[in-house]
């Protein structure tokens, strides 16, 4: 994975509450077997509006998506990570998110950057006034700030995450350095508990 | 040890707990369908990278198959592709595969507690949101990405911080019309859709205690409704019975220590949760949601809500949007909203024990003219089974479709969609904007009242035909 430290560019708001995976990316969608390529999808039905923000001018050109409350809520599909990076957002400010999208978004580098919902209100009243303001997103100091009007807050991402984004470390490969204690602790599973085997392919 | 039962399955689980990362928890069981895991195959694949416990690991065919004629060849060429990208996987890795055709085929949060694979105190995850399914047996189980499946083929295990717990106290006597979808309806309209947010529900109170395990897994899986990581109900003899027998089950001396085991699943008298909320059940009624969240939702007896009375502009907002996507106006009562389609179903009511609910208000009556009614069982076992009860011919004299099992209109995946502006009356768990289809509009309902639904053509309780 690549590293993740600083974005800044343009940024887009969708100012509602409980945007759903379903509306990042359709069901139709999920049907691709590819990481890549989901970014016409990317809030497919909303976009069939004139007015919808992604369908402003310069929107295409946005790195980071401001949005409000419980953003990601819903479906677990990673496909809606993808999605949002394969349309060039590298980050998404909210003043929360959905456990899944957010552990979906570390695991694929896509930052998802939880800030107060003032801080997020100003956001969108800056992005309102000046549509084409650089906005920084800083994943060392956790801060986001908007030079040219002067705002500037912190957010919250965990430890973890923020090493992870900054290292632009693979979690497989970390987690194989504890193999020898995933085999004691599968040793000492009890007997007893459900297995699988023999796989089994025969149709019925 | 705190006492409570999300600890007691938690801790049992840590593999390691290594400084600055989030804890390592060992997987039990992982779930897979032909969606969210092909590129994680492909993804080990890249790395040259084995699954690690291919006998912990358990596939099946789901959530685009097509529920008609399911034994012919598959026409849409992307889900062909998927399904038979997860053919190979499986047996590229020797992962056990239940596919089309197998009895055992289904949806997966049906398949997996029909096996006997799920099981108190047990760790389960899926590429699915509605993994929290399982959690009805006391198992911890949530639902995970698609590089968290990867890493759980890997590895078989996860990084998780550890959620809050909060628990959902369930008091006093429910009305005898009231199932467990309008119980878990009427919890997330408490909670909020983003309410459980970063905590595992335990699910308490006597109310829960009276459900069936079909009940507990209804109202277990819609705890992501409510935002939250996963659900739990701590086993009991309804658990122990449900499991008994059954084709993954422990036998013999193994099922005697298994209960000695699972008996010790309970949260301590005296644990106290990080939450806590408490719902009267006798204060709740049968729920159909109105907006495009899970969590609004009134009583059948109600009318639509007047965006007005809503306490935050934010929520105002919200639910004037929602109005005007599902084209209702306030005051509107729900019982006069005429419907196009009723779908009964998915893995929230695609159980035996739902089909039989509703077969009963159907029987001998006739589907409203102009609705279009279906019926999509949640396995292939549940049809065979529902069929041995002639339940299929109660439908299908009654003017409903008897489909074959898969996820089907609960997300529109497959053929089976609404189309734009269609009203449906949905025994699933999502009403979100297009879920079933491209401007399609969903109510969220009791099997009970989709079947009645189905026969009125409007919304409609058994006790109203």
């Amino acid at each position: 994975m690549r590293t993740v430290s600083r974005i800044e560019g343009r940024a887009v708001a969708i100012y509602r509450a409980d945007i759903d995976t379903d509306q990042i990316i359709p069901a139709a969608w999920l049907k691709r077997v590819e990481r890549s390529g989901f970014g016409p999808g990317l809030f497919g039905a909303w976009r069939s509006d004139p007015a919808f923000a992604l369908n402003q001018p310069g929107a295409s050109e946005a790195k980071i998506l401001v949005a409000g409350a419980n953003f990601g809520c819903g479906s677990s599909r990673e496909h809606a990570v993808w999605a949002l990076q394969d349309f060039g957002f590298e980050a998404v400010i909210a003043p929360s998110f959905a456990d899944i999208f957010r552990g979906n978004s570390i695991g694929a580098g896509l930052v998802t950057a939880q800030a107060d919902e003032e801080t997020v209100a100003r956001l969108v009243a800056v992005l309102d006034a000046d549509p084409v303001a650089p906005v920084v997103v800083d994943v060392a100091s956790r801060t986001v700030s908007v030079p040219s009007a002067g705002l500037a807050a912190p957010f919250a991402l965990p430890d973890y995450a923020r090493w992870r984004l900054l290292e632009g470390l693979d979690d497989i490969g970390i987690t194989l350095r504890q193999a020898d204690a995933i085999s004691a602790f599968e040793a000492r599973r009890p007997d007893w508990l459900p297995s699988a085997s023999p796989s089994v392919h025969a149709r019925a | 040890m705190s006492g409570r039962l999300f600890d007691k399955v938690w801790d049992r689980h840590l593999v390691a707990s290594p400084a600055n990362e989030p804890p390592l928890l060992y997987i039990d069981l992982h779930l897979v369908h032909e969606v969210t895991s092909p590129q994680a195959f492909e993804g080990l694949e890249l790395a040259g990278r084995p699954v690690r416990r291919p006998d912990l690991t358990v596939a099946t065919m789901d959530h685009d198959v097509p529920t008609v004629n399911p034994d012919g060849p598959i026409t849409d060429p992307l889900a062909a592709e998927q399904i038979a990208r997860l053919r190979k996987n499986c047996e590229t890795h020797g992962i056990t595969l239940h596919p089309l055709g197998s009895i055992e085929q289904g949806i997966v949060h049906v398949i997996g507690p029909q096996l006997g694979l799920t099981q108190p105190g047990m760790t389960v995850v899926c590429g699915d949101s509605h993994t929290s399914t399982h959690g009805a047996f006391g198992a911890l189980a949530f639902g995970i990405g698609t590089t968290e499946v990867e890493h759980v083929l890997a590895t078989q295990t996860l990084r998780q911080a550890k959620p809050a717990a909060m628990a959902v106290t369930v008091d006093g006597e429910p009305g005898p019309d009231l199932t467990a979808k309008d119980l878990v309806l009427g919890i997330i309209r408490a909670l909020g859709t983003g309410g459980g947010a970063g905590s595992v529900i335990e699910y308490r109170g006597p109310a829960i205690r009276a459900l069936s395990m079909a009940g507990r897994m209804t109202v277990c899986n819609m705890s992501i409704e409510g935002g939250a990581r996963a659900g739990m109900i701590g086993p009991d003899d309804t658990t122990f019975g449900y499991l008994e027998g059954r084709r993954h089950s422990p036998k013999g001396k193994d099922w005697e220590r298994a209960l000695d085991d699972w008996r010790g699943l309970v949260t301590d008298g005296n644990a106290v949760f990080d939450r806590e909320i408490v719902i009267d059940a006798s204060a709740l009624r049968p729920a159909v949601t109105w907006g495009t969240t899970p969590a609004q939702s009134v009583t059948i007896d109600d009318v639509v809500p007047d965006p007005g009375s809503f306490g935050t502009a934010a929520a105002q907002q919200s639910a004037q949007r929602a109005l005007d996507y599902m084209g209702l106006q306030p005051g509107t009562p729900i019982r006069e909203i005429g419907i196009d389609t009723v779908f009964i179903g998915s893995c929230t009511n695609g159980r035996l024990e739902d089909l039989r609910a509703a077969a009963e208000v159907i029987r001998g009556r006739r589907v409203h003219p102009g609705v279009r009614a279906m019926v999509v069982p949640g396995s292939a076992r549940v049809k065979a089974e529902a069929e041995a009860e002639d339940l299929d011919k109660y439908f299908t004299e009654a003017g409903f479709e008897w489909r074959s099992a898969g996820c089907s209109m609960c997300l529109g995946m497959n053929g089976d969609i609404l189309a734009p502006l269609e009203r449906c009356a949905s025994t699933s768990n999502r009403n979100f904007e297009g879920r079933q289809g491209p401007g399609g509009r969903t109510h969220l309902v009791s099997p009970a009242i989709a079947a009645a639904t189905a026969i009125a053509g409007r919304f409609a309780m058994p006790g109203d035909l």
